[in-house]
């Protein structure tokens, strides 16, 4: 058992386009520094252990698990969250596909479906619906909203 | 989560250095050891953030081999080229696995060094052999659904999760460990221990080692492959059971084959009964269905995951139909 104290280390990270400069706890995970020292609530901690998808970010232009990979790990990456994908206050494409189908419910998974589902657009994915939601299966929904989220990807897939 | 000391390194000799700590674990991927860190089940005093070395590549070798750095992550293997064409069975096993998002985490070396999702090793409330040595199994009397059939002993019977390692069985692939005393090359069937009486012990690599590499060798039979999982769901679920087969073809006749097996055995699984069964035999659904049910003459069923035998079974001759080629 491991008895000795805490340890921090001060990290870099590259958020939204932002350097971050901050110490964090070495067993902080990236989705609670992004959240508790960064203050980006956007990224929503679902089951905390890799098996619902809502903590999904970019890490180096590739959507990762946050709540699955440690902060410190982290130093000098580039990060996108929820809050990074808009442009000067136009949405990003998948975030008006999403509102125009009606693509969530309660809302709680909808960042990492959102995070999940711009990374699909630049990822090897067959054309069919069948093709998405096998890609999107790391990101659970209890509402059920699935059949909106497949339209409003497929209809995000055709502007893109 | 108890306190860790951390560092990240860039050379296999700093790597080797700090893997001497005590109680110092390596971290790549981290998707199996930060879960079990956050329940308890790994408490590692030191951490050892490999990301940095130069582990990164999938290179082809003089011999016609291919070499995977143990960092390769899960997505970028499934989609290499190389390994779509001549070593399909690999590609489809690691897309049948986990999700988009822990495949883009989740690294080659790593995957295999993941531990099982027996729940009663995953909880610290129940004893478990494997967690703590001598404690007892709440799986074998227990719920015992998701549990192994083959190579089990009295004190586990937990499954090994992987999806890639079973396919790796199928490609006679070779696992590369580097430790102080140099590098050793270890068969990927002789790289994971059968539990026994250490279901402690799961792997070959001792502490302080390192997976640098896989190879896949130059085998005439990776062409005509073929992964089958079955699961409770369509995707992002562990195998109930799964069959990984690469086939050599003469003709309709069955000249070299492999067939392995995974969510079903307490380590990636060759059935050696079944390739026995097949070799020199016509490639049919009667001799499909007599290699499967080769492969499950040892099964050792408990009280709710009998349906196992079966299930395994078909896995096996699906896996042999789609790994036929289209004209046969």
């Amino acid at each position: 058992m491991a008895t000795s104290a805490v340890v921090t280390r001060a990290v870099a990270l590259r958020v939204n386009g932002e350097t971050a400069r901050f110490e964090v706890d070495t067993r902080a995970t990236l989705l609670d520094a992004l959240r508790e020292q960064l203050q980006l609530f956007g990224t929503k901690k679902g089951c905390d252990h890799g098996q619902c998808g809502a903590c999904t970010v970019h890490v180096n232009g590739r959507r990762v698990l946050s709540c699955l990979t440690l902060a410190v790990m982290h130093d000098s990456d580039d990060i996108v969250t929820i809050e990074g994908i808009e442009r000067d206050g136009v949405l990003h494409p998948v975030q008006e596909a999403f509102i125009e189908h009606d693509a969530f419910q309660c809302g709680y998974c909808t960042a990492g479906q959102i995070m999940s589902a711009t990374a699909l657009l630049d990822e090897p994915c067959g054309p069919s619906d069948d093709d998405v939601r096998e890609q999107m299966s790391g990101n659970l929904c209890r509402c059920g909203a699935y059949p909106a989220i497949v339209a409003a990807i497929q209809a995000a897939r055709v502007r893109v | 989560m108890q306190p860790f000391s951390y560092e990240k390194v860039t050379n296999e000799h700093d790597a080797l250095e700090r893997a001497r700590l005590a109680n110092a674990t390596f971290v790549a991927g981290g998707t199996t050891l930060l879960d079990l860190m956050k329940l308890n089940v790994e408490v590692p005093a030191a951490l050892v953030d490999i990301n940095g070395l130069p582990l990164n590549q999938i290179e082809d070798q003089p011999d016609g081999a291919i070499r995977i750095g143990a960092l390769v992550r899960n997505s970028d293997l499934a989609n290499d080229s190389r390994i779509q064409s001549r070593y399909r069975v690999l590609s489809q096993a690691i897309c049948a696995g986990a999700s988009a998002q822990l495949r883009n985490m989740a690294t080659t070396g790593g995957n295999l060094m993941q531990r099982t999702r027996c729940y009663y090793f995953r909880d610290p409330v129940y004893p478990c052999n494997k967690r703590q040595p001598g404690a007892g199994c709440a799986a074998i009397d227990g719920y015992n659904r998701i549990h192994a059939i083959l190579g089990v002993s009295d004190n586990c019977i937990a499954t090994h999760p992987s999806d890639m390692a079973v396919a790796l069985v199928a490609l006679d692939a070779l696992v590369h460990i580097r430790g102080s005393n140099g590098e050793r090359v270890v068969p990927i069937t002789d790289f994971h221990l059968l539990p026994g009486d250490t279901p402690d012990r799961e792997t070959v690599v001792r502490p302080g080692e390192l997976i640098t590499y896989v190879t896949l060798p130059n085998r005439p039979f990776g062409r005509h492959s073929a992964y089958v999982k079955l699961r409770d769901r369509a995707s992002y679920e562990f195998a109930l059971a799964s069959a990984a087969v690469a086939l050599q073809l003469e003709g309709g006749t069955i000249q070299g084959v492999r067939v392995a097996l995974g969510g079903v055995a307490t380590k990636p699984w060759r059935a050696l009964e079944a390739e026995q069964v097949l070799t020199g035999s016509t490639a049919n659904h009667g001799t499909f269905r007599k290699a499967a049910d080769a492969a499950l003459t040892g099964a050792v069923p408990r009280r709710y995951n009998a349906y196992k035998i079966e299930l395994a079974k078909r896995a096996i001759v699906r896996a042999l139909t789609d790994a036929l080629p289209q004209d046969l």
